[in-house]
């Protein structure tokens, strides 16, 4: 049953991008639109694989953008230099999907470095050195030559599509939510609610948190690497600390712990991200008093860990038409007893 | 390009090793007081609610402004400046605490740091927003005459980099009396081993912990504003590198300990200042960041901490 939900579940997402994708190449969805469903999708890679270690893990990183711009760099050498890591026979889309991979691993194996020696300890120094982490990288990418210094790694190719993104977004959500179900992910929640306890009943602690971190930066560095080739260029100054943050608000507006929030309000910030593409300071000035606030009031985020599934949307759905039902004549009403 | 501390670098080849090793501490002391300022605020906030206070950083920034604007509209001289500054940003420091921190004192910490973070951000953003700070920096005046004065041969001191040495011992030493020789630094101190045992002592806790914040902010204030000085500009921006720099020193130095927060951040100048004098000014904002990797790695205690064992 269980399993025949799953596959129902990935169905019906794939069904939905086929539709999408059907009504792009048709254009009944203009490329404008198209274009900001593409960041959704990126952005929603993003957003999932932060609260991974925000949410599900009850660490808190502050790199990823940092993360997300060594993949893009990544990425975009390897589409740009035909020479350079992957053989020049491989080209177009082919080596696009090998530069997104490549991008991943290299943000993963800088995770596992930044990750290992503060994730051993118990506190708050993963915040702080991926924050440093994020800057450090900004300023070594504002001075290395080779990738344009300041003014950015210019000329990649549109690769990017909504398909790639859609499916990049998928594959996202599938891995974590099964690494989550799996005695992994309860590894992480158990560290999470209470390391100490965790501890205590055998879990390697160290090992599990490096374990998320790792998968995280990985899909950070995918999403890197799509939004590299959805805009053309790279640039240090797209990978900003202001890039994590807007990444963090949707993990905390979704919920600390829930994908289908994170994926929600992904998908809200985007399109909130566009309506108030005018006014940049006063969004942030938004955004950071969202925070602010929601912490406060609600400190695991809008939805907390919980899921939208399937099932829960069924049983809303069969609510709302119970309620347009005629009501069942009652023939015989149940005398009261006096 | 950020101005940075320069080196004399016209007469280097000139100068022997011992000239040149004295000539990077004291440019490298006259930088490291400055993060040392800072730095005592993270620690003392950290020692006394275990909260990484993000915008810490921000509190800095904004102290150098007010300074700036005290110095060209108001017409103040330097040393009014900077105790308005620190003035503006105490009361700053009390009111953030009052409305961000004080809800979540008992949340789980994740949402404690994300209202840091959020407030951190909401300081730079309201600063891009204003119409008469804005997003570009601006140059901060040249307030005192600079003069350069000679130690040795081939040895000097320029007179803001003395007096910016100056306060911040000054302030260092102001910082060790409240909090060794008066009731309220009784207080702080009792505070930080235990809450819980303290307020069964009568010590009005929130009290307390208004206080450090107010000490923490002003002494941020004080940084910014001689910060400011040196570099001969302001920009909103400016909080965030010697935020973090001044947070590895205070880690350095062993988190939560006051003697530690300064050592720290005059380690970190000099190292970075040496390692700008050495060439590799580029790379000069890694520094601090791979020796935060490496003290994590080898002493997470920090040089003055203690391994602390976790009570349940």
């Amino acid at each position: 049953m269980k399993r025949f939900q799953s596959l129902l579940q990935i169905l019906i997402a794939v069904g939905i991008g086929l539709f999408l994708q059907v009504l792009i190449n048709n254009g009944m969805i203009n490329p404008y639109y198209a274009h900001v469903m593409t960041n959704m999708c990126i952005f929603i890679t993003a957003a999932v694989s932060l609260n991974l270690i925000n949410g599900i893990c009850g660490q808190f990183s502050l790199g990823h953008a940092g993360f997300m711009a060594v993949g893009g760099y990544t990425a975009a050498i390897i589409t740009k230099n035909t020479s350079l890591f992957v053989p020049a026979m491989i080209s177009g889309q082919p080596r696009f999907f090998l530069a997104t991979l490549i991008g991943g691993i290299v943000a993963a194996f800088i995770g596992l470095l930044v990750g290992l020696p503060s994730l051993r300890l118990r506190g708050d120094y993963l915040a702080i050195t991926t924050l440093g982490f994020g800057e450090i990288i900004r300023i070594l990418l504002l001075n290395w030559q080779f990738v344009g210094g300041a003014s950015g790694y210019f000329g990649l190719k549109k690769y990017t599509n909504f398909t790639w993104a859609y499916i990049l977004a998928i594959i996202t959500i599938v891995i974590i939510r099964n690494f989550i179900q799996s005695s992994h992910g309860r590894a992480c929640i158990s560290i999470r609610e209470d390391e100490i306890a965790a501890e205590t009943m055998g879990v390697p602690t160290t090992r599990y948190k490096v374990i998320a971190f790792v998968i995280a930066a990985f899909f950070a560095g995918t999403a890197g690497s799509m939004m590299g080739h959805v805009n053309r260029m790279v640039s240090p100054a797209s990978f900003t600390f202001m890039l994590s943050i807007e990444i963090l608000l949707m993990v905390v507006l979704g919920g600390l712990g829930s994908i289908s929030g994170s994926v929600g309000a992904a998908i809200f910030l985007t399109f909130a991200n566009e309506a108030l593409r005018r006014f940049r300071a006063f969004r942030m000035i938004l955004y950071s008093l969202m925070m602010i606030v929601i912490m406060i009031f609600r400190p695991k985020g809008l939805l907390g860990t919980k899921e939208i599934s399937l099932h829960d949307i069924n049983k809303t759905m069969t609510g709302i038409l119970t309620k347009f039902k005629r009501p069942v004549k009652k023939d015989n009403p149940v005398e009261t007893s006096e | 390009m950020r101005p940075s501390f320069k080196v004399n670098a016209r007469s280097e080849n000139r100068l022997t090793i011992t000239q040149q090793v004295i000539q990077q501490l004291i440019n490298g002391i006259s930088l490291g007081s400055v993060y040392a300022l800072i730095a005592l605020g993270y620690t003392m906030v950290y020692g006394i609610i275990r909260l990484i206070n993000f915008a810490h950083g921000e509190v800095f920034m904004i102290g150098a402004f007010v300074g700036y604007f005290a110095i060209t509209v108001l017409g103040l001289p330097f040393i009014a400046a900077i105790i308005i500054a620190m003035v503006f940003c105490a009361i700053l420091g009390m009111i953030v605490e009052r409305l961000a921190y004080k809800p979540l004192r008992k949340a789980h910490r994740v949402a404690a740091l994300m209202t840091a973070v959020g407030v951190s951000m909401f300081f730079q953003n309201a600063a891009i927003a204003l119409k008469w700070i804005g997003a570009s920096p601006k140059g901060f005046p040249r307030v005192i005459e600079v003069q350069r004065y000679h130690i040795m041969e081939n040895v000097s001191i320029t007179s803001d980099r003395l007096l910016t040495m100056g306060v911040a011992l000054l302030l260092m030493f102001l910082l060790q009396f409240i909090v060794h020789k008066t009731l309220m630094g009784k207080a702080m101190r009792a505070v930080s081993l235990d809450k819980d045992t303290a307020q069964l002592m009568g010590i009005n806790v929130d009290k307390t912990i208004s206080f450090t914040f107010a000490l923490g902010s002003a002494l941020a204030a004080a940084a910014g504003v001689l910060f400011a000085l040196n570099y001969g500009v302001v920009v909103y921006q400016m909080g965030l590198l010697p935020g973090l720099k001044a947070f590895v020193s205070a880690v350095l130095g062993g988190i939560g300990i006051i003697p530690g927060a300064m050592l720290g951040g005059m380690l970190i100048g000099i190292v970075e200042v040496s390692v700008s004098a050495a060439g590799y000014s580029m790379v000069r904002d890694a520094v601090a960041f791979t020796i935060l990797i490496l003290v994590l790695l080898v002493r997470p205690a920090g040089l003055f901490g203690k391994n602390v064992r976790e009570k349940v």
